[in-house]
């Protein structure tokens, strides 16, 4: 591989992309490298590294704002909001787990990608909590989107078209982030035993209850454990939770018996879920994530019959993660199931070989993809950008 | 800043219109059409009421497929169009002009499905609303975002102008809270993006179109997120004897990990007017006030309200009232929630809706007041201090041209006041026409002309809701 264009500022970012621009070169953006394995294979090309462009710009505690550079590591701005008893609301998934590779995932990369963990049913995915973007489009012309503030209505919403895109419209070069407190405390109710769709009943029941569920999740029989597990989430100050847990457990007490988990238990037991950690072995597994209404959960899961090799249900049933082996005709089962479950499914990970074969993405209806091409080339006419991470010729 | 301007006619347009209307006799019946003037007169503003176009025809289609009638008729006929909810944007958002048929939602009022399982509800654009809450409230659950204007206002004009409310602090705005919608594009074709199923893959389309006020489309059907009622909600009073102190126990609030489901802050002249108008016990005698609302079962709601007591304590305040009974929470949100309708009665006045960082709000706050007094012209301020969108009403005679002049230049100037704050021109009323002209304060050229090429891949000649949001240039008339 070759060695990658290092950018340290914005103004470099710019330069790189006219250069490439001017000598017809594509430009492959990356951040801690970390999700090489995520989208269609990488094309080749020239090489253009945000990790060096990095640093906290700004952090208001009493605003519950960050804004940072592209290549700032999740961690450090982790560590750094931590300080004020603060978080990532949204949960980003950290990438090691599943793809076994690279450094230290980064705040573009998080962006880019838009991963959010357990919390996303109550607390909004990664775009939800992203209030502005600088980047660089196609053009090489530095373009602010959103700003730092909670509520904005200024103009096109540019903030979330870049949130998920991938870095096919622009290189990110700096995001402003909304952040939540950290909760004083946490407690996990555990029932063991659960098949899926009573697992998935449990888990509407709680989200539907007043108790501020804050996750729901059922991990199968496997890693040491010899039976099923339906995990749900309550956080928020000590005395709240408590009485919470006890009226929560009092709803679902019918499910079974309930153990609870608090403390650092309960918070590793969740980043498992988050990172899909449970999934992640064997690695000659492809691995799905798939989002449905929870109702059509359990039944999706049930028709892909022998192909999934294994599952698991995260957001109450809403995002599912399914192995398969890696073959064509597993995946082409996975689309069927998926479209007569009206969801959409992401090859997360596979060989370069399979993500070239089929679609990686849900493949969008032939009026989405008109308007994704136009919008491509609104941002970069002459595809400079990732081009064909997401789907070809985009 | 002079009067807002409109852009020149297209007469060809005007020259067709009975042809044009003829046209739309045909696909439409007649309880569905108006062509007459004195009913077309009825579309002629919005909540901008100081401007006033007739438009000239008004679609009032059932469904989907109508909807994607008019659109093909209209772009085949290379006609403008302005899509409606229920008019009441205060930048002028659904403000018409004589070559363009406004195709009102209103008629698209069915709740669809209602999904508590998946807690989801799928509703047409001409929901109100407060309909959604209502239709859903009985079995716990709601819908969180809620403007001042939620009893008319529809869910359509809410995704045009991803409206907030008083308790998005907690739950997010409309964009936060929408799952999926259908859009008839310009040319009338059917494009369905999102659903039950959340977080698809692919350009974000559903966030694009959340907040592009009716440019890119027009929204059809939504599907909007439920979220399960609290146990139970309860209002707390705090007065103040300076902005300052409780600009700092707003942030103090936050610092300390508590985020309530509203803090709304009203300064003396607005809790004058609520008081007067809704006698919901508002203290007279204090420079600032806020509402916080905290929700919960009771013991959490206590133990919560004790937090933000000793805080409030600790800046200062000078009363505070808890409520103590459903009717008295009523009441106290009454009072803020008429405060525009008991301004109005008051005097004429123009809302504005900038947002600072939090942090510069007593800052914002004093300029504001500057900026008013230099103009001669009274301010109310009352808006949501938890995340900085400020609605300063700026009192004015409507029938005094003069007067007119200075509240709109006031109003200007308070706007580029947030923009230099490190804030925006609106939280959550949108651009529409009125603050158009105001648009490259905050964006460059280079990223405003990004935004129209965005917006041309939905519109390729402009014709949907045309002469908002951006600055009109060559265009006026």
């Amino acid at each position: 591989m070759s060695e990658a264009l290092a950018v340290e500022r914005e103004s470099d970012v710019v330069e790189a992309v006219r250069a490439a621009r001017l000598e017809g070169v594509k430009l492959e953006i990356v951040g801690g490298g970390t999700r090489a394995g995520l989208g269609r294979p990488r094309m080749g090309g020239r090489r253009l590294s945000s990790v060096a462009m990095s640093g906290i710009v700004f952090y208001a505690p009493a605003e519950m704002t960050l804004c940072a550079k592209a290549g700032t590591r999740i961690e450090a701005i982790e560590a750094a909001i931590a300080e004020h008893d603060q978080m990532l609301p949204f949960e980003p998934m950290r990438p090691r787990p599943l793809w076994d590779c690279g450094d230290e995932p980064t705040l573009g990369g998080m962006v880019a990608t838009n991963l959010a963990g357990p919390r996303r049913p109550t607390a909004g995915a990664v775009r939800d909590g992203v209030l502005g973007l600088r980047l660089v489009n196609g053009l090489a012309e530095t373009i602010r989107c959103g700003g730092r503030v909670m509520k904005n209505v200024t103009g096109l919403d540019l903030t979330k078209l870049n949130c998920g895109a991938y870095g096919t419209l622009g290189v990110l070069t700096e995001a402003t982030i909304k952040l939540a407190p950290k909760p004083e405390a946490e407690a996990t109710l555990v029932i063991p035993e659960l098949g899926d769709a009573k697992a998935v009943e449990a888990m509407t029941r709680a989200l539907g209850s007043p108790f501020g569920v804050s996750g729901a999740a059922w991990l199968a029989s496997g890693m040491g454990r010899e039976f099923s597990r339906t995990l749900m989430r309550l956080e928020g100050f000590a005395d709240s939770v408590d009485y919470r847990a006890g009226r929560l457990a009092s709803l679902i007490g019918e499910f079974g018996e309930i153990a609870a988990l608090t403390g650092e238990e309960s918070a590793a037991l969740w980043r498992s879920v988050r990172d899909a950690e449970f999934i992640a072995e064997p690695r000659d597994r492809a691995i799905w994530r798939v989002s449905v209404a929870p109702s059509r959960a359990a039944p999706f899961v049930a028709g892909l019959g022998e192909t999934a090799l294994a599952h698991a249900y995260d957001w109450g049933g809403g995002l599912v993660w399914v192995a398969t082996a890696c073959s064509e005709p597993a995946a082409a089962a996975i689309r069927r199931a998926v479209s007569s479950a009206s969801g959409h499914a992401t090859l997360m990970r596979a060989p370069d070989a399979l993500r070239t074969a089929v679609e990686v993405f849900e493949p969008p209806s032939a009026l989405a993809l008109r308007l994704s091409r136009r919008l491509k080339q609104s941002f970069d006419p002459d595809g400079v950008l990732n081009f064909g991470r997401m789907y070809a010729g985009v | 800043m002079s009067q807002i301007a409109f852009p020149r006619l297209d007469e060809t347009i005007l020259a067709r219109r009975d042809a044009i209307h003829k046209r739309l006799a045909a696909i439409l019946p007649p309880a569905c059409l108006i062509t007459d003037e004195s009913g077309r007169r009825a579309f002629e503003t919005d909540a901008l009421t100081a401007y006033r176009r007739v438009p000239l025809a008004v679609a009032l289609p059932r469904s989907t497929e109508e909807v994607a009638r008019v659109m093909r008729l209209c772009h085949d006929e290379r006609v403008n169009v302005v899509p409606r909810g229920a008019g009441t944007s205060l930048s002028g958002g659904a403000i018409p002009q004589e070559d363009a048929v406004v195709v009102a939602l209103t008629k698209m009022s069915r709740i669809l499905e209602v999904n508590l399982a998946d807690r989801y509800a799928r509703v047409e654009a001409g929901v109100t609303n407060l309909a959604i809450s209502e239709a859903v409230g009985a079995d716990g659950f709601f819908y969180a975002p809620d403007p001042s204007s939620q009893l008319a206002c529809t869910i359509g004009g809410n995704i045009a102008m991803n409206s907030g409310g008083a308790h998005c602090l907690k739950y997010g705005v409309t964009t936060n809270n929408l799952l999926g919608a259908r859009l008839v594009t310009f040319d009338g074709e059917i494009l369905d993006i999102g659903g039950a199923a959340m977080d698809a893959a692919g350009y974000d389309l559903l966030g694009l179109v959340c907040g592009s006020e009716g440019q890119l489309g027009i929204v059809t059907e939504a599907t909007v997120r439920l979220i399960p009622s609290a146990e139970g909600a309860r209002p707390v009073l705090f007065g103040f004897d300076s902005v300052e102190d409780a600009s700092q126990c707003v942030a103090a609030i936050i610092a300390a990990g508590i985020v309530p489901v509203a803090m709304e802050y009203l300064d003396k002249p607005a809790i004058h007017i609520c008081e007067n108008f809704a006698h919901a016990g508002y203290p007279l005698d204090v420079e600032a006030m806020l509402i916080i609302e905290v929700d919960g079962a009771d013991a959490e709601m206590r133990a919560m309200l004790a937090r933000i007591g000793a805080i409030a304590k600790a800046h200062n305040v000078r009363t505070a009232r808890e409520s103590m009974s459903a009717m008295e929470s009523a009441q106290i949100w009454k009072g803020r929630k008429s405060a525009f309708g008991a301004t109005g009665r008051v005097a004429d006045y123009i809302c504005m809706d900038g947002t600072v960082p939090t942090g510069r709000l007593p800052e914002a706050l004093k300029r504001t007041g500057e900026i008013c007094a230099a103009f001669g012209l009274r301010v109310a301020n009352v808006f949501h201090a938890g995340d900085g969108n400020m609605h300063p009403l700026i009192l004015y005679n409507v029938n005094d041209a003069e007067e007119r002049a200075k509240a709109e230049a006031a109003g200007a100037a308070i706007l580029e006041m947030c923009v230099d704050l490190g804030g925006c021109l609106t939280g959550e009323h949108g651009v529409g026409i009125e603050k158009r002209e105001l648009m490259p304060r905050q964006f460059t050229e280079v990223e405003l002309a990004q935004q129209k090429r965005v917006r041309a891949v939905f519109d390729p000649d402009g014709r949907l809701n045309p002469a908002k949001v951006f600055p009109l240039g060559e265009r006026a008339a």
